[in-house]
């Protein structure tokens, strides 16, 4: 039984998502029950998964016993374990809060809503256990696919921005697809390994190269890895919030992670670090993300806007990162993976809670929100305070691996741009608790300098539903346990992943 | 070797007051509220007391609380020198709660229970960076207490308070940000360590151009301390109700800024280190600066609060250059300033806020003939200036005593000159204060009413503070003794 664990944890997911479809014509009331089990059960797979690999080292599972090359095999180290227990554990939250919102969707919706998010899932999932190259790119695709769709499910500017989502995301998957090609006309194999093993021959090849540079721009694209991000900001602000919950912490987490196996399984970095100008060249775009991504955060007036745009930093600092070129770096990277997995959940799931009580996600109706939402904002203040990098939460300790990498590859530029865009981060948050908590407030929403001495008109309690909250809470205070526990994390889970080579 | 002993004391006196949180939001009730402050208050100071008789036996108290990445831990260690600023902390944080009560009552403030609760936390963050044992855990602290009392700042909400609460924080968390974390993470990359220790940890591992730039961005990264260029936080900062003035940029925000620069230059560079690369006289003649500067440009202040901040901004520097002079007598001089200067400065913020409860005054042309109206504030006004002049019989004598010596001892004549310009200038912008109060015609016409002080809870509190000004001088102990230990610790190892 447990030896079948990995498997599970795709199957699990893809009958789940088959059978909530037929529920959402037949039964309705099913489709939410059918999704939390395949989430718990991906979830309670992933796991054990990961305890697998922490006792008894790296694990290989060949599905259908088809043996690699032929057959399609799941490789599972002590990185990609600890991906997918992020991945389901994220989903399976956010789920939790979704059920509100989507179970308020018309009718016909509703089976579709469950079946594509869990779907979406598996597609993420797959991406992150899968051994082959090509079994990847079909993944991506499952994953691309319902994620367009679910982006689309928003209103007004939904549909146009999930276009756009479309049209760029398919060139990126194409340059993949492209990579993968090459990698195939030279190697004549599409597994990992095989390829890892039978490359290093090849490694003069300007084809191998061009596979190598192909595969981390397609990549980059999915990833949203600023000037590649233009399908981000839109798609994640007109998203509806379940979506938003989902796939702003983890498409370009898992697509990060994607990179990182590359640069690591496939390419090895012998390889992947042999070139000193590309690397150098990859770290300053990093920089120029970081710095990009934080400047158009400033310029953003919504709130969920604002956050796109610090996702697009994050991808810089997880990019840079991973191309320092020394073990630091790497972990740092994977650190932030999983720390910014849980910081954007946090932040995405206070915005679908401010939702149910505000009109809008502008900055500018924020006032009194102290107030009335004290729960929502508390954990928003911990979810901006991790994103700043403020000890003891887990931003600050991935912040902290990603810096003395800086330092030890003498990388200053990437230095900088980590400690300004913390500044940024710093500047947009304590701007909206300035607005929600300080700035004067009226019943009527015209704001009136009261002086400090008038009473503030009492306000109501007016929480969003504890379906949201809770989960909602959970998530920050996970961000400060998170933090408590990086150096189980480092030292206990992601070293273990790293190759030896890699100083 | 120091004896140290575990305990989890240091632990206990940090949370007590994040404990009391809680109650406070609850208390429907200011009495039950306010009863809340004084308990953890009380319960905080007799948790420190009870540290004391370990360190002046020469042990070390140690509490390790969490490793949090693989050799980097959160913990605390209580020596001497932590001990004398959490002292001076949690004695006055139980004066300045019953200070609040006036002051905040006596101008019916809004969102009082905001304000304790905040107040609570920068007061845990104050012990905390004071018993930190490593640089991770002050980094921890020091933050902590830069976002726990932006609310404070901000607190009357209005246009300027908002706009000084964004200067505050770009400040303070910008440099601790932009120059801090950086030098904190290259101290770790070049020692492996970031623990405080008296031999430091730094030495033969850095060329002196690398111990140069780091020992400026910790100076200028601990913002805190108001070294000049980044000091302009401190005057606007004076927006906050004067409480928050009084505890938190008097004592509790700015000591923690140059705490840790004497614990990070101390126990990260180590005294050998810094006068083998001869690097106290870079930092004196920083310091130096921002003394002569900030007193000048205090002579010209009208507003009675920011006069306060800018005298506020030299004497901290004041601690800096007793430690730059790296010998004994210096170094006790700089920490023995801490504890004096903070009861004296604390005296004259309460005395500025008393006067501004009692007759709304905020500017010292207003005061004229103040004497009349409010002789014991005045009084002790008076008392709060000369042991911020540093004049007998109050405490700040002894510790310019021992920075004067210490000049003297250290061969740096220029020090001395600025010590003693400094002092004159101390004298021309508190003296004429009193004189106005008490020789002037009073021009406002209500001073000539007659006897009519604060409210007893706003004069109480600044008459003991007054009173300890003046005992400290009689009766420097246990501060004496500690600072005595914790120097021959620092120079010992």
């Amino acid at each position: 039984m447990s030896e079948q664990l990995p498997a599970f944890i795709i199957v699990a997911p893809l009958i789940g998502a088959c059978l909530i479809f037929i529920a959402g014509f037949t039964r309705r009331g099913l489709c939410y029950p059918l999704a939390m089990v395949s989430m718990v059960v991906a979830l309670g797979s992933s796991i054990g998964v990961l305890h697998q690999v922490l006792v008894d080292g790296p694990l290989i599972y060949k599905l259908g016993g088809w043996d690699p090359p032929w057959g399609i095999v799941y490789n599972v180290d002590a990185l990609n374990a600890l991906v997918l227990a992020v991945v389901a554990a994220v989903a399976l939250v956010n789920l939790v809060a979704s059920r509100q919102f989507i179970d308020a969707q018309p009718f016909y919706r509703i089976g579709a809503f469950y079946a594509l998010y869990i779907l979406a899932v598996t597609g993420l999932m797959g991406m992150v256990i899968t051994g082959d190259v090509f079994n990847l790119y079909v993944l991506l695709e499952i994953a691309s696919l319902t994620g367009y769709a679910l982006v689309a499910m928003g209103d007004d500017r939904a549909p146009l921005s999930a276009l756009n989502y479309v049209l760029v995301g398919t060139i990126g998957a194409s340059f993949y697809l492209l990579g993968v090609g090459f990698l195939y006309a030279m190697t004549g194999s599409l597994n990992m390994v095989d390829i890892a093993q039978r490359l290093p021959g090849l490694y003069g090849s300007t084809a191998v190269f061009a596979a190598f540079v192909m595969i981390m721009v397609g990549i980059w694209f999915k990833a949203a890895f600023f000037p590649l991000h233009s399908w981000l900001p839109n798609a994640y602000t007109y998203a509806p919030p379940p979506s938003a919950g989902l796939l702003a912490p983890l498409m370009t987490k898992v697509m990060i992670y994607v990179m990182i196996r590359m640069m690591l399984t496939v390419f090895t970095p012998a390889y992947s670090f042999s070139f000193g100008l590309l690397n150098q060249v990859v770290v300053w775009l990093a920089v120029i993300a970081i710095v990009a991504g934080a400047i158009m955060a400033l310029a953003a007036k919504d709130f969920k806007r604002l956050l796109a745009y610090i996702i697009v930093s994050e991808v810089g600092y997880m990019v840079g990162g991973a191309w320092l070129g020394n073990r630091l770096g790497m972990t740092g990277s994977m650190l932030h993976l999983v720390n910014d997995a849980a910081m954007t959940l946090c932040v995405f799931l206070a915005a679908a809670a401010l939702s149910f009580r505000l009109k809008d996600t502008k900055l500018t109706s924020f006032q009194g929100l102290f107030k009335t939402m004290p729960f929502t904002m508390g954990a928003l203040v911990i979810g901006g305070l991790s994103i700043i990098g403020v000890p003891p939460t887990c931003g600050f300790f991935s912040k902290w691996y990603l810096i003395s990498a800086g330092i030890q590859a003498g990388a200053w530029g990437y230095i900088a741009a980590l400690l300004f865009s913390s500044l940024v981060n710093l500047i947009l948050f304590f701007k909206i608790f300035e607005i929600a908590y300080f700035e004067p407030f009226s019943a009527h929403g015209h704001g009136h300098d009261n002086g400090g001495h008038g009473q503030v008109s009492a306000l109501a309690v007016r929480e969003a539903p504890a379906q949201v909250v809770v989960p909602l809470v959970v998530t920050a205070i996970g961000l400060v346990v998170l933090g408590l526990y990086s150096k189980e994390l480092v030292a206990g889970v992601i070293d273990l992943g790293l190759p030896l080579g890699l100083k | 070797m120091e004896h140290s002993v575990n305990s989890i004391v240091p632990l206990l006196a940090v949370l007590v007051s994040i404990a009391v949180v809680p109650g406070l939001a609850s208390a429907r009730w200011p009495n039950v509220r306010e009863g809340f402050t004084f308990a953890a208050g009380v319960i905080k100071l007799l948790l420190v007391i009870s540290l004391v008789p370990a360190v002046l036996a020469g042990q070390v108290v140690l509490c390790h609380v969490v490793e949090v990445l693989p050799g980097v831990a959160i913990a605390l260690k209580v020596d001497a020198l932590g001990l004398i600023f959490a002292l001076v902390a949690s004695i006055l944080w139980i004066v300045t709660s019953a200070y609040s009560i006036g002051y905040m009552r006596g101008l019916d403030e809004h969102s009082q229970t905001r304000y304790y609760s905040f107040f609570a936390l920068a007061l845990s963050a104050t012990i905390g960076v004071a018993f930190s044992a490593n640089l991770l855990t002050l980094y921890l602290f020091y933050e902590m207490l830069s976002l726990s009392t932006w609310p404070l700042v901000t607190h009357h909400q209005d246009r300027e308070a908002r706009s000084s609460g964004r200067k505050y924080l770009l400040y303070i968390v910008g440099s601790s940000i932009g120059l801090l974390l950086p030098a904190v993470l290259i101290t770790y990359g070049l020692a492996g360590t970031g623990e405080f220790s008296a031999a430091g940890v730094l030495a033969g591992k850095a060329p002196y151009w690398l111990v140069l730039v780091l020992m400026l961005m910790y100076v200028f990264g601990l913002a805190k301390a108001g070294v000049m260029p980044l000091h302009s936080w401190l005057p606007a900062a004076m927006v906050a109700p004067t409480p928050v003035s009084a505890l938190l940029h008097a004592v509790a925000v700015v000591k923690v800024g140059v705490f840790s620069i004497v614990r990070v230059l101390t126990g990260i560079f180590g005294v050998g280190l810094l006068a083998e690369m001869d690097l106290g006289l870079v930092l004196g003649y920083i310091a130096s600066f921002t003394v002569i500067v900030a007193s000048l440009i205090a002579l010209s202040q009208d507003e009675l609060k920011r006069r306060l901040a800018f005298s506020t901004i030299g004497q901290l520097s004041y601690i800096i250059l007793g430690l730059s002079l790296l010998v004994p007598i210096g170094v006790t001089g700089g920490v023995l300033h801490i504890v004096m200067h903070a009861f004296g400065k604390i005296t004259l913020f309460f005395c500025a806020g008393a006067i501004f409860v009692a007759t709304g005054r905020k500017y010292i042309s207003q005061m004229n003939g103040l004497g009349r109206r409010m002789p014991l504030t005045l009084t002790a006004f008076l008392v709060g200036s000369l042991s911020v002049i540093g004049l007998p019989p109050a405490g700040g004598f002894i510790s310019k005593w021992f920075l004067l010596v210490g000049t003297m001892d250290a061969h740096r004549v220029v020090f001395m000159v600025v010590l003693l310009v400094s002092s004159l200038l101390n004298a021309a912008y508190f003296l004429p204060i009193v004189y106005r109060g008490f020789f002037k015609k009073a021009t406002e016409p209500e001073f000539q009413m007659g006897f009519k002080e604060a409210p007893s809870w706003c004069l109480a509190p600044l008459l003991i503070t007054a009173f300890c000004s003046l005992l400290l001088f009689f009766y420097p102990q246990p501060f004496l003794r500690l600072t005595q230990i914790a120097v021959a610790g620092l120079f010992g190892g």
